[in-house]
């Protein structure tokens, strides 16, 4: 038995290019995220004493206070990545407990796309809150010698976040295979309960280091 | 022994070590995390939600060592690049 782990299951080739089993599902997620947000945002403007309604507001209570804890005040563009990034990595999560498919997030490729897109995230935000010099300036604080040792720190949390996103959601699905082929059907139940209470958990840690990373670069130089 | 099959018997043998080894830190890191949770709750019942938020984040960020640990296991039973034919 040669489980898929690091490898993608190529659909079809537009062209040179290859559309994987992960393109699709993720694809899927969004879509329905996109169709979800636009429902919600509906029934906020149409009825705002509704049970959705409430949902919508409570959902944007909870990106909104997780920015604000991370950055130190409220930051209306980092809201809408912060909460990308929740909705997709929590959506991702329940669409693989579905039978036949497996998250999109337990591709090495996709989480390494997600953390690739919060390391450029953060020069972006660091630039346009305090202008390229200033933010430059930062790498070479408190001391010139300690430049390669941001470099590293900037390149080594990039792979952290993308291996520890991807091992946590891949193992899971790997566990639940594993014990039904050794048990059967019903056995892995308490299991698959658990991979999504993780995987809620890492789409909120997820979350909360990119608000994290992002807010250190956005108050670059304030404290001193 | 050919050399594919030492080189399948290191990988196995590491990638069990690998997984045995990693797992020991984690399990004491998440278990002092654990006692410092319930220490911080048996101190202030009032502040439990925010202490359960911080310690599962506490919690997770150490599991992801092991699960570090856990990636390289797979690479080296799945996708070794040295052994041939894999």
């Amino acid at each position: 038995m040669k489980p898929d782990i690091f490898q993608d299951q190529v659909l079809l080739w537009l062209g040179p290019i290859p559309v994987t089993i992960t393109m699709l599902t993720s694809a899927v997620v969004s879509l329905l995220l996109i169709g979800v947000g636009a429902l919600l945002a509906r029934s906020l403007e149409r009825r705002p004493v509704s049970g959705a309604a409430s949902l919508a507001r409570l959902a944007y209570g909870f990106i909104h206070d997780l920015v604000e804890q991370a950055v130190g005040r409220a930051s209306p563009a980092l809201e809408v990545f912060a909460g990308s990034l929740f909705s997709f990595i929590a959506a991702a999560a329940v669409f693989g407990q579905l039978p036949g498919v497996s998250a999109p997030t337990a591709n090495l490729a996709a989480t390494s796309a997600l953390a690739i897109l919060v390391f450029l995230a953060v020069p972006i935000a660091g630039i346009r809150a305090r202008g390229v010099t200033q933010y430059l300036k930062h790498y070479l604080r408190p001391n010139p010698l300690l430049l390669p040792l941001h470099v590293i720190s900037e390149a080594s949390r990039t792979l952290a976040l993308a291996l520890r996103l991807f091992g946590n959601m891949m193992s899971g699905h790997l566990v639940v295979a594993l014990i039904v082929a050794l048990a059967g059907l019903f056995v892995p139940v308490p299991l698959m309960a658990l991979d999504l209470l993780i995987g809620f958990l890492q789409a909120y840690i997820f979350t909360v280091l990119a608000s994290v990373y992002i807010g250190a670069a956005i108050r670059v130089g304030e404290g001193d | 022994m050919t050399e594919d099959a030492i080189l399948a018997l290191g990988s196995i043998v590491t990638a069990g070590l690998t997984m045995a080894i990693g797992a020991v830190g984690a399990a004491l890191g998440e278990s002092r995390i654990g006692a410092a949770g319930m220490d911080a709750l048996a101190r202030q019942p009032d502040e439990a939600g925010s202490i359960t938020r911080n310690q599962f984040v506490a919690l997770a960020m150490v599991e992801s060592t092991a699960i570090f640990c856990l990636v390289i296991a797979l690479v080296l039973l799945f996708a070794n690049p040295f052994v041939a034919g894999r």
